[in-house]
């Protein structure tokens, strides 16, 4: 059979098609998002995106319940933000079945924590799988769909950045045709979980997690790999793959359901050998359990527990060789990311900073606004938090310190979690000011449609929220629509709002750079006079990519290649140097 | 069994490298070999370092080249070459594009971007080829055909046929570009 190379995404996209899924709804998030990107190109499938990841899976428990097969994915820390729902699923049980992917993301390439999602599985007691390689997602989202209705549970998938992100070859199969047809049918027992119900269910959940256990030591995922019989490593998900290239003599047993772990199987295998490892990245998950089954291991004695693990990881923390990385030469000037040349959060972030402000800060682009010159966010601890951030801190502060606290959040966060917030924020009467920075799209992830761009994942044209009147509806007073590529007006406007007494909510309405049907934003791109500019390095505080400073000269130049023409440059420029081409100098 | 050949991509965000290295996994399976490609692409489009790991042979396991172990250094900025270099084996290639992007600190005058990056190079790793991509590509009709000229300099250096590349880059790239970057591959084959 011809093979095709699919990511880690891409793959259980497709396992989710082939399993007969009908439902797939997910909020974004690196490294998960394009499983449903993905997803769409198979129409069977009713894909969407959820304003955040509660709603995406109870979406999916919704259409398990009506008897479909549901896949919800979300990114590691999605999974804290679903965990509601998520624990008592584990209670009802499915009828479609349903499986949650969660992508991790050790080493932090993308993320603000890097917490171990298989604790999850363990504390839910919701059985897991993780894959290797994009052919074993593939089958493990298929047989997660099988295993979910053979013993009534949710089940996990767990990826992890370098699983998502990853291609390998996959042979493809057919969908399931198969499936009963979704209906109403109705079994409060099982689904209404009051506590005289839940009681019950628990003792079933219990039960499954005995029966799964013995089960799982003689299925195929959980295998036995022969090498020269001297050393034995138990591993699983990416790890298995830097075993075979470290030790490709050993015997692995290679864990494909991480939880429940098939401890018959283990006792077996690790009764063979005097030298047993366990290799996982991150907490010792599968390390604790046997060692609680009295098995002695070597483990996170000489693994981290901090960061993904790689070849040479593996080598140096197993025999200590030491090995090469790319961080041997630190002089070199790094490459941090930053906003995108014409990006409408650079002048907000500008004034924020000359305005002094104490600017609790959001996840999203925007975040980089933390970045040097801009340099102006003092907190970020996860989506929709600034806003809550804002309202505590004002608590205690004296009333003029109080002023100059500042909530900033983007659309997409803002509806994620921000909302509840700017609630509490108004009913309990805080002083702090917020801003909304609206551009239409959920651009940290790679643009994304939510609610308020007006469409939706399939690109249908959808109502759009509107900002200004949701805000009213929870009972702000004071709220401010500006543009923000009007320096003058952002400055203005920051300002006399930070000195309000009153909770005040700035929004902001230039769309992302990026979005292609908002490109023609783009407009003719700008030059500097070098006869007028003097050096002065005031367009510096911006750190638009596109403004190099020329150190010989000592002048600032244009790249017209990547300028998209905003002009706030030319709006910090005291000399009028800053022209658009065709202008007279 | 074959020995596993590892080729680290190198460059920044917006230069084409994830294309790049899709095209190259594509010649792999193709010829019929195990290929795993892995790359980090959470923030690249916004200007920040990008790599792209491509690994082949009869059985490829780690996806991330084991530190040490990459035969080429395949890069498309002059600086980002320079950060990867001590990942590569003794007696490693390097193909360097001839193009100096500023990072955020020079472009704000804070650092400045090093020099003789070539020279420095090359006393390391004397198995250094250096191309004008940015001008090849500038002939080739587009600025963003860099990524297919630089290709087509790889393709000499590997053993693959010469229709296994074509078609993978009629597979990879869009029909409206593909006489240009077609074009862009020819010209990068040149380049001795
Ligand atoms: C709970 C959670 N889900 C998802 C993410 C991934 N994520 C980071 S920022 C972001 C949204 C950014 O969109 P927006 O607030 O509109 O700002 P923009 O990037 O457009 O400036 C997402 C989905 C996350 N960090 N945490
Ligand atoms: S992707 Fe959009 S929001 Fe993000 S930095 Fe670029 S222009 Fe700004
Ligand atoms: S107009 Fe100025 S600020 Fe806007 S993108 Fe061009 S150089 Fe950057």
């Amino acid at each position: 059979m011809k093979k095709i190379l699919l990511s880690g995404n891409e793959a259980i996209a497709r396992g989710a098609y082939e399993a007969g899924a009908l439902v797939a709804c997910a909020y974004p998030g690196t490294p998960s998002t394009e499983i449903l990107e993905n997803i769409t190109q198979y129409k069977e499938i009713d894909a969407s995106w959820a304003p955040n990841e509660k709603v995406a899976l109870e979406v999916g428990i919704g259409a398990c319940f009506g008897g479909a097969r549901s896949l919800v994915a979300m990114k590691h820390v999605g999974v804290n933000v679903a965990a509601d729902p998520l624990f008592t699923l584990s209670y009802t049980g499915v009828r479609g079945g349903l499986v949650l992917v969660t992508a991790d993301d050790p080493e932090l390439h993308s993320s603000q924590n890097e917490q171990d999602n298989r604790n999850f599985a363990k504390f839910a007691k919701v059985p897991m799988f993780e894959p290797a390689d994009s052919q074993e997602a593939l089958e493990y989202t298929k047989l997660g769909f099988e295993v979910s209705e053979q013993f009534d549970t949710p089940v996990f998938l767990r990826s992890t950045t370098r699983i998502s992100h990853s291609k390998s070859a996959v042979s493809l199969g057919e969908r399931r045709t198969d499936l009963p047809e979704p209906k109403l049918e109705r079994n409060p027992a099982k689904l209404v979980m009051l506590p005289g119900n839940a009681r019950k269910r628990h003792i079933d959940v219990e039960k499954r997690i005995i029966d799964m256990e013995d089960w799982s030591s003689s299925q195929p995922f959980n295998r036995i790999e022969k090498g020269a019989g001297e050393i034995g490593v138990i591993t699983a998900g990416v790890s298995y793959q830097y075993v075979k290239e470290v030790l490709p003599d050993a015997d692995v047993l290679k864990i494909g359901l991480v939880y429940p772990l098939p401890k018959k199987l283990i006792r077996e295998f690790a009764a063979q050998y005097s030298q047993l490892y366990v290799v996982e990245e991150l907490d010792p998950f599968i390390e604790e359990q046997i060692r609680a089954m009295g098995i002695e291991v070597t483990g996170k004695d000489k693994l981290s527990l901090c960061g993904e693990l790689t070849p040479g990881r593996l080598k140096k923390g197993l025999f200590g060789e030491a090995v090469p990385s790319e961080d041997c030469s630190p002089e070199l000037p790094q490459r941090p990311p930053n906003m995108c040349p014409g990006c409408s959060h650079r002048g907000v972030f500008m004034e924020l900073n000359r305005a002094k402000a104490y600017v609790t800060g959001d996840i999203g682009c925007y975040t980089l606004g933390f970045m040097p010159p801009l340099s102006a966010m003092d907190t970020c601890v996860c989506m929709g938090a600034s806003i809550g951030n804002a309202t505590g801190i004002c608590k205690v502060l004296s009333p003029e310190e109080q002023q100059k606290v500042v909530a900033v959040i983007g659309d997409s966060t803002f509806l994620h979690t921000g909302i509840n917030g700017l609630m509490d924020m108004v009913y309990n009467k805080s002083a702090a000011t917020v801003i909304i920075l609206d551009n239409r799209i959920t651009a940290m992830t790679g643009r994304q449609e939510n609610p308020t761009s007006g469409f939706t994942l399939t690109e249908l044209e959808t109502y759009r929220v509107d900002l200004e009147q949701l805000c009213r509806a929870v009972g702000v007073e004071h709220i401010r629509v500006i543009d923000p590529y009007n320096i003058a007006l952002t400055r203005k406007t920051i300002r006399e709002e930070m000195a309000r007494p009153e909770v005040s909510v700035i929004i902001t309405t230039r769309p992302c750079m990026l979005v292609p049907r908002d490109n023609l934003e783009r407009r003719t791109p700008l030059f500097v006079d070098q006869d007028k500019c003097t050096g002065c390095q005031a367009c510096m505080r911006l750190g638009c990519p596109a403004i190099n400073w020329d150190a010989v000269n000592k002048k600032s130049n244009i790249d017209k290649i990547i300028c998209t023409g905003c002009k706030v440059c030319q709006q910090t420029c005291g000399f009028g140097a800053f022209l658009e081409y065709g202008e007279q100098s | 069994m074959s020995k596993v050949k590892n080729i680290l991509l190198a460059g920044v965000g917006g230069q084409g490298i994830l294309l790049a290295s899709e095209v190259l996994s594509e010649v792999m399976l193709m010829a019929g070999l195990d290929v795993k490609k892995n790359e980090i692409h959470g923030m690249s489009q916004r200007g920040g370092s990008v790599v792209s790991h491509v690994r082949y042979g009869d059985k490829v396991y780690s996806s991330i080249i084991p530190e040490g172990e990459v035969d080429i250094l395949f890069s498309f900025e002059m600086l980002e070459t320079c950060r990867y270099l001590p990942l590569l084996r003794q007696n490693g290639q390097v193909i360097i594009n001839n193009w100096k992007i500023a990072p955020p600190s020079v472009a704000l005058g804070k650092q400045a971007y090093p020099e003789n990056l070539t020279e420095n190079i090359r006393q390391q790793f004397p198995n250094t080829k250096v191309v004008d991509g940015l001008d090849l590509a500038l002939e080739a009709g587009n600025a963003k055909t860099v990524n297919t000229v630089l290709l087509g300099a790889l393709s000499n250096v590997l053993d693959f046929d010469r229709e296994l590349w074509l078609t993978a880059l009629r597979k990879m790239i869009p029909e409206r570009l593909l006489d240009i970057n077609m074009k862009a591959f020819e010209l990068g084959c040149q380049v001795k």
